[in-house]
């Protein structure tokens, strides 16, 4: 058992799962999603992409590439919503709440793509 | 991509996790920790205000407590993770900084800089690897005649050197070891503007290195070596060396034919020197006499071998015969720097003194000592420094030997005018009168000065407008191109040396000689004579002027009025 793949697929496979439960819930409905989630998942994303620094392999290159996208997603998404609530006057409304889920859920799909992604490499290994 | 990179990248890792990780628990610790309003309502801190509050905190640039007062329970989280915080964001930042600074990375990136811009050169360039004394000598050189060279140097100093001379052009230059591979590349061996490998690194096993891996790599390159020794020198040529230089070699023949033909010798010394000097009478030995040769290495082997062709009485003084070998007439034992050995050599009756140890010091002394013996001695001193330059000037020698300097200067001649390197070598078999016929010619040529010597090929590039001649419309000879597009009564100053037509070489060819696209000239004479003539060589009007002094009106307007005033 390689200790480095561990602490790598759990931070993968975590940054999915905290994205998909900030996904869930109704779209536009603020009280679905919560602001601890999202900083949950922005953290965790961070720390998979470093993790993925410096892979020499076609499959690292591929997987840094996605963690960016979602890191990407997941900014603006933070973004959006430190902006209305700390600076435009209407304050969360229901159709900034969609956007800001539809993001995440951008971000998500890159999750799912990482986390295919090392399941293919980890067949791969075995063989 | 270089390893290098990943491996920084890889290094990052562990600063950049710790401060992403310092940043999470600060901030989810102020977002936590339950905060009052201004009016002491209570309330919690947003996570973009805790991402504030942290990001000036970690960098201690602390603006205060916003946006409220903070109440105890925040300040005792603040004052834990001041220290984390503070201390996590100087260890990242610390160590990112220096992975940036890393000596691997740096090189790594020079490289990769340097390969960019040997890829995008345009023009044909030549890559001289090892840049000591002969390769800044030969950079500066060619840069002078408008030739683009790439530099490969083990030694980062000297690199720093070449490109504190300001040169003309700019010289891409690389600090690697030339003799791997990948660093010909690098510098553009496999460049199809490369025009030549140029080696010139003071170990002769990376010479041969050199040599041999530009004709595996690109055999259409032309490889250019210096060697110091005959086996290398061997070596080389069984693979195909296209000119190999050995400045022994080279300047004791010098001396040999300076001794039997002192015009040809001024002539080409002339003709290869830097133009626009003042032209120098140097002194030249004498056919008969006695020589007395100190050091019988490798410089010393070959003035042996030179003079003794000569027909000249010898005497050798060497310190050390049994390493050297021993020549047929015997060996004086010494060293030479004192005046006991040369007299034992005999050198109140000599003519000539080869100084050519491979100690500058000695030499120095033995040159002293020996003009004190014999003031009428002619002197020939071997400089292995060039820092001993302005020592060797005031000794009094009458020739000195540089190593460096001889070769760089015939890989000089070499690469910027192939053609008076041929010339030198056909001058070998005409006579003295003819020399310094031509010498008087080239005197009244130009004003004291070196001459500029340049060479032409009349392609479609350099000679446009011979190809409109070639259309049989008028015929150009080579006193057309040697008068003056402004006035044709007045001749432009220049000789025509030499023409290759059709694989021919013509010697000093006639003025009423036709030229013909293809062919290719060695002129000398001032630059502006060049100019001019380039001129002639590309407008077509003024070549038919020259050629043959008619003013043709040409041009849309002009065509019109001539076939309006024909129809009338």
């Amino acid at each position: 058992m390689n200790p480095e793949k561990v602490v790598f697929g759990f931070f993968i496979v975590l940054a999915l799962t905290l994205n998909f439960g900030f996904f869930v819930g109704d779209i536009d409905n603020p009280s679905h999603h919560h602001s601890w989630e999202l900083f949950a998942v922005v953290v965790v994303n961070m720390i998979a992409t470093v993790l993925k620094f410096g892979d020499r392999t076609q499959i690292g290159a591929v997987l840094l590439a996605t963690s960016l996208v979602a890191m990407l997603q997941l900014l603006a998404a933070a973004l959006v919503w430190t902006f209305a609530v700390h600076v435009s006057e209407a304050g969360m409304t229901a159709s900034i709440m969609a956007s800001i889920v539809s993001l995440a859920g951008g971000a998500m799909i890159a999750n799912v793509v990482s986390v295919t992604l090392l399941v293919i490499e980890t067949v791969m290994l075995r063989r | 991509m270089n390893t290098i990179f990943f491996l920084i990248l890889r290094r990052m890792r562990t600063p950049l996790l710790t401060l992403i990780v310092a940043y999470a628990v600060a901030m989810a610790g102020m977002g936590l920790i339950p905060a009052q309003d201004a009016d002491g309502n209570p309330e919690r801190m947003s996570l973009f205000h805790a991402f504030y509050f942290v990001s000036y905190m970690s960098t201690t640039i602390g603006f205060g407590e916003v946006p409220n007062a903070f109440t105890d329970a925040q300040r005792m989280w603040v004052a834990l993770s001041v220290f984390s915080t503070v201390a996590v964001w100087l260890y990242a930042i610390g160590s990112l900084i220096a992975l940036l600074q890393d000596v691997a990375l740096q090189r790594a990136i020079a490289e990769l800089r340097f390969r960019a811009r040997v890829r995008r050169l345009t023009d044909p360039f030549y890559l001289i690897c090892g840049c000591g004394q002969t390769g800044t000598a030969l950079v500066k050189g060619l840069s002078g005649r408008h030739l683009h060279t790439v530099v490969v140097d083990i030694d980062q100093e000297r690199i720093s050197l070449l490109q504190l001379d300001s040169q003309r052009e700019f010289v891409p230059a690389l600090c690697a070891d030339a003799r791997s591979p990948e660093v010909l590349e690098a510098a553009g061996l496999k460049h199809p503007a490369c025009r030549g490998v140029v080696a010139l690194v003071n170990i002769n096993e990376a010479n041969l290195k050199i040599a041999i891996a530009a004709k595996l790599l690109n055999p259409k390159v032309q490889v250019i070596c210096r060697a110091d020794s005959h086996e290398i020198e061997a070596n080389m040529a069984s693979f195909g060396t296209d000119y190999i230089y050995d400045p022994f070699d080279i300047f004791a023949l010098y001396i040999a034919t300076a001794i039997q033909a002192p015009c040809q010798t001024l002539l080409v010394d002339w003709l290869s020197g830097f133009s626009g000097e003042a032209l120098s009478a140097p002194q030249y030995p004498l056919h008969t006499g006695r020589w007395v040769v100190c050091g019988y290495g490798r410089f010393g082997k070959a003035m042996y071998k030179h003079l003794k062709a000569q027909g000249l009485e010898l005497s050798v003084i060497e310190a050390l015969p049994h390493k050297t070998g021993i020549p047929p007439e015997g060996v004086i034992h010494g060293r030479g720097t004192e005046a006991v050995t040369l007299k034992q050599a005999e050198i109140g009756r000599a003519v000539g003194l080869v100084a050519g140890t491979d100690h500058d010091a000695d030499n120095l002394s033995i040159v002293m000592t020996a003009l004190e013996l014999n003031p009428d001695l002619f002197v020939i001193a071997r400089e292995n420094h060039a820092q001993n330059q302005e020592l060797f000037g005031r000794v009094g020698a009458h020739a000195i030997m540089n190593p460096s300097v001889i070769v760089a200067h015939r890989i000089r001649v070499r690469l910027v005018t192939p053609l008076l390197a041929d010339f030198t070598n056909l001058v070998r078999f005409e006579d003295e009168r003819w020399a310094s016929a031509l010498v008087a010619r080239i005197i009244a040529l130009v004003d004291e000065r070196i001459p500029y010597v340049w060479e032409v090929t009349l392609d479609e590039q350099a000679a446009g407008a011979l190809h409109d001649a070639h259309r049989g419309r008028f015929e150009v000879t080579l006193d057309a191109l040697l008068r003056d597009l402004r006035e044709r009564d007045q001749r432009l100053r220049a000789i025509a040396l030499l023409l290759v037509q059709d694989g021919e070489h013509i010697m000093l060819p006639s003025l009423e000689r036709r030229i013909d696209k293809g062919d290719r000239l060695l002129f000398c004479g001032c630059e502006r004579a060049r100019s001019l003539m380039d001129w002639s060589l590309r407008d077509s009007h003024a070549l038919r002027y020259v050629a043959t002094g008619e003013h043709a009106r040409d041009g849309l307007v002009w065509r019109w009025i001539a076939a309006w005033k024909r129809s009338r």
